[in-house]
């Protein structure tokens, strides 16, 4: 964790030792330097056109995007079609729905997640192994997408947030950055609440979980992000639109576009046969959450991450 | 990726020692007695995993016993491999198997070392800000839903997008790219390039940061210069990390992108873009063959399964680093 740290905070001091590389450049070297520089440019910007284009195309007049006019600003300056989204109810219905999806599912996980990973965390604890191993599997092997279809059917999820929620509880490399998180924790503390005659419930509670601020905001921008962006399960499960999450929403007016028949019939056929301005609109009024979270929340990820993956 | 962690933790193994049975039944007992709050905290996520991960394993029996819509979820009765058979005599089976193959392994080819180059190209960068800025903006393709994604392929793709006018600028003919087979796999692997490469770079951006100042040190006394640093010092001790992700990725090679393609695919584009994992959901779903999707479902994760297993073992014998 304290690589992590390192690497993460903005040093004032700006020639780190290592950058001292060589006594002094040699022509090569800063070819390369040069290079590198235009190479990492190419990628901001090849990683960035998408967006500005679609942004481009939301406000721009359709007759121009028709036309293969439209690329990195908006030509007939219009915002009549966000209106028009706007007022679409079936739009907001949809929107509604990924919120609430979003944290009912959320809350569910980081409880089981919690939980489970308390419970992992307690090394002297009998039978710890096999509770992890029985975890760890499932990240290799798993039953797939046919007899998860009829149990989620069969238990009579179909329609409910449920079908979201609970088949997805658990996501196992989330279990395993928090027990790492836990398991760093120092045991004194724990060990003098028990001696104060809290028990396990209450220690969890009052002392683990204050200490753990930052993995649970972490672990709920994970799992959040994860459940605002699933598409599937509501495809697959929800059979009504006034259900569907707005990813679906999304989902059911590209169809429309690629000819790709709607197999499996599982969501209604699109009744709305969009222009581009609207798929462009709809686009970016799905994305736009994501990108306004996205400069304060992305820290949380990296760290969330490298705690993962240093202590796996 | 834990699992070494609990393979060497000397958390108490119930297996090893073998003793008396009476003896072991006691200390048992004595364990539930001092903690059985703890084991209380794991009962709803214990019945999540036996319930959404295991039940749907042995599920899988339906992929040799006929199944019928609204009755018991592993099935009425034995047919034996009529299914298994069923496949394996299935030419499109074959050509979607051999689609996973190419698309899984174009996948790796590309996604998996453009992030070690990414990587070692951030590492270089000297402006602290300007490094930062790469970065941030390189993960923020990881945070979109596929559907995003998939939609703004579509967009940049289309007869009016903007590949299609670089097209046209350059006197050729506007092409529905994803109407064209032949196009699907620059297109799915441009795609998945794009969405993962940023996020990739994270954990090889950690590794770097721990190699030892005093390597390069001892490396330059040698007279290396920075590319022989890179190839001595820098990869080897990024090693570990590489084979990791390596391992990881090859367990994800049956399933490749099942919902990118799903979004992306359409009949006219089934020739190269259509895999397992969408086959036996048209299977399942459009055809109503439970049990034949289920048959499929089952050998494409034994494939997985043993892939990962395999990948694990020949870097634990070549390498020395493995999962577990």
């Amino acid at each position: 964790m304290v690589t992590v740290e390192a690497a993460e905070r903005p040093t004032e001091t700006p020639p780190r030792p290592r950058r001292r590389r060589g006594i002094q450049e040699t022509r090569g070297y800063r070819v390369f330097q040069v290079a590198n520089g235009i190479i990492l440019t190419l990628v901001v910007i090849v990683t960035l056109y998408p967006f500005v284009n679609i942004v481009a195309r939301s406000m721009s007049d359709e007759a121009y995007i028709i036309a293969g006019q439209v690329n990195l600003v908006p030509r007939g300056f219009t915002v009549d079609t966000y209106q028009l989204l706007m007022s679409d109810s079936l739009f907001w219905t949809n929107y509604r729905n990924t919120v609430f999806y979003t944290v009912t599912a959320t809350v569910v996980s980081i409880v089981m997640t919690t939980c489970y990973a308390y419970v992992l965390s307690k090394k002297q604890l009998k039978g710890r192994g096999a509770l992890v191993g029985i975890a760890v599997f499932t990240m290799f092997f798993s039953g797939g997408l046919i007899p998860n279809y009829v149990l989620v059917t069969s238990l009579g999820l179909k329609n409910s947030v449920w079908a979201i929620a609970l088949p997805n509880a658990i996501n196992v490399f989330n279990l395993l950055v928090m027990k790492a998180f836990f398991e760093s924790l120092p045991v004194e503390l724990e060990e003098a609440a028990a001696v104060d005659g809290l028990n396990t419930y209450g220690i969890l509670l009052r002392i683990v979980l204050p200490l753990s601020k930052a993995i649970v905001a972490t672990m709920v921008l994970f799992y959040a992000v994860a459940f605002w962006n699933s598409w599937f399960a509501a495809f697959l499960y929800m059979d009504r639109q006034e259900l569907w999450p707005v990813t679906v929403y999304l989902r059911n007016l590209i169809a429309g576009a690629t000819g790709a028949e709607n197999v499996g019939a599982i969501a209604a056929a699109d009744e709305v046969q969009a222009e581009a301005t609207l798929k462009a609109v709809t686009i970016v009024l799905t994305t736009l959450p994501i990108l306004l979270v996205y400069p304060f929340v992305q820290r949380y990820f990296v760290r969330g991450i490298m705690l993962g993956a240093v202590k796996g | 990726m834990s699992a070494p962690t609990t393979a060497t933790s000397p958390a108490p193994d119930t297996t090893t020692p073998a003793p008396p049975v009476r003896a072991r039944s006691q200390s048992w007992r004595r364990a539930l007695r001092r903690d059985w709050q703890l084991y209380s905290l794991a009962i709803l996520p214990l019945l999540f995993f036996l319930i959404f991960r295991y039940l749907p394993m042995l599920g899988n029996v339906i992929a040799f016993r006929r199944f019928q819509p609204g009755g018991s979820i592993f099935g009425e009765y034995w047919v034996g491999l009529r299914y298994v058979k069923m496949f394996l005599n299935d030419p499109t089976f074959w050509n979607v198997f051999n689609n996973t193959l190419i698309l899984g392994g174009l996948t790796l080819l590309f996604c998996f070392p453009l992030p070690i180059i990414l990587a070692l190209l951030l590492n270089e960068v000297r402006t602290r800000r300007l490094k930062q800025f790469v970065q941030s903006v390189s993960y923020l393709p990881h945070f979109l839903s596929i559907v995003i994604v998939a939609a703004m392929v579509m967009q940049l793709l289309s007869m009016d997008g903007t590949v299609n006018q670089l097209v046209k600028a350059g006197d050729g003919e506007a092409i529905p790219f994803l109407q064209r087979p032949e196009w699907f796999r620059t297109i799915y692997v441009s795609s998945e390039v794009w969405q993962t490469v940023g996020w990739g770079t994270i954990l090889y951006l950690a590794a770097l940061t721990t190699i030892d100042e005093d390597l390069y040190e001892a490396a330059r006394i040698d007279g290396a210069n920075r590319w022989r640093q890179t190839w001595h010092v820098t990869l080897p001790g990024i090693r570990p990390t590489m084979v990791t992700l390596l391992i990881l990725n090859i367990g994800a090679f049956m399933a490749v992108g099942f919902e990118k393609i799903l979004l992306l695919y359409n009949p006219l584009t089934y020739p190269t873009a259509d895999v397992i994992s969408t086959y036996l959901f048209r299977m399942g779903f459009a055809s109503s063959n439970f049990s034949y999707a289920a048959a499929i479902g089952l050998f494409e994760a034994l494939i997985g399964l043993i892939l990962v297993m395999s990948a694990n073992l020949i870097a634990r014998r070549t390498v020395g680093t493995s999962l577990w």
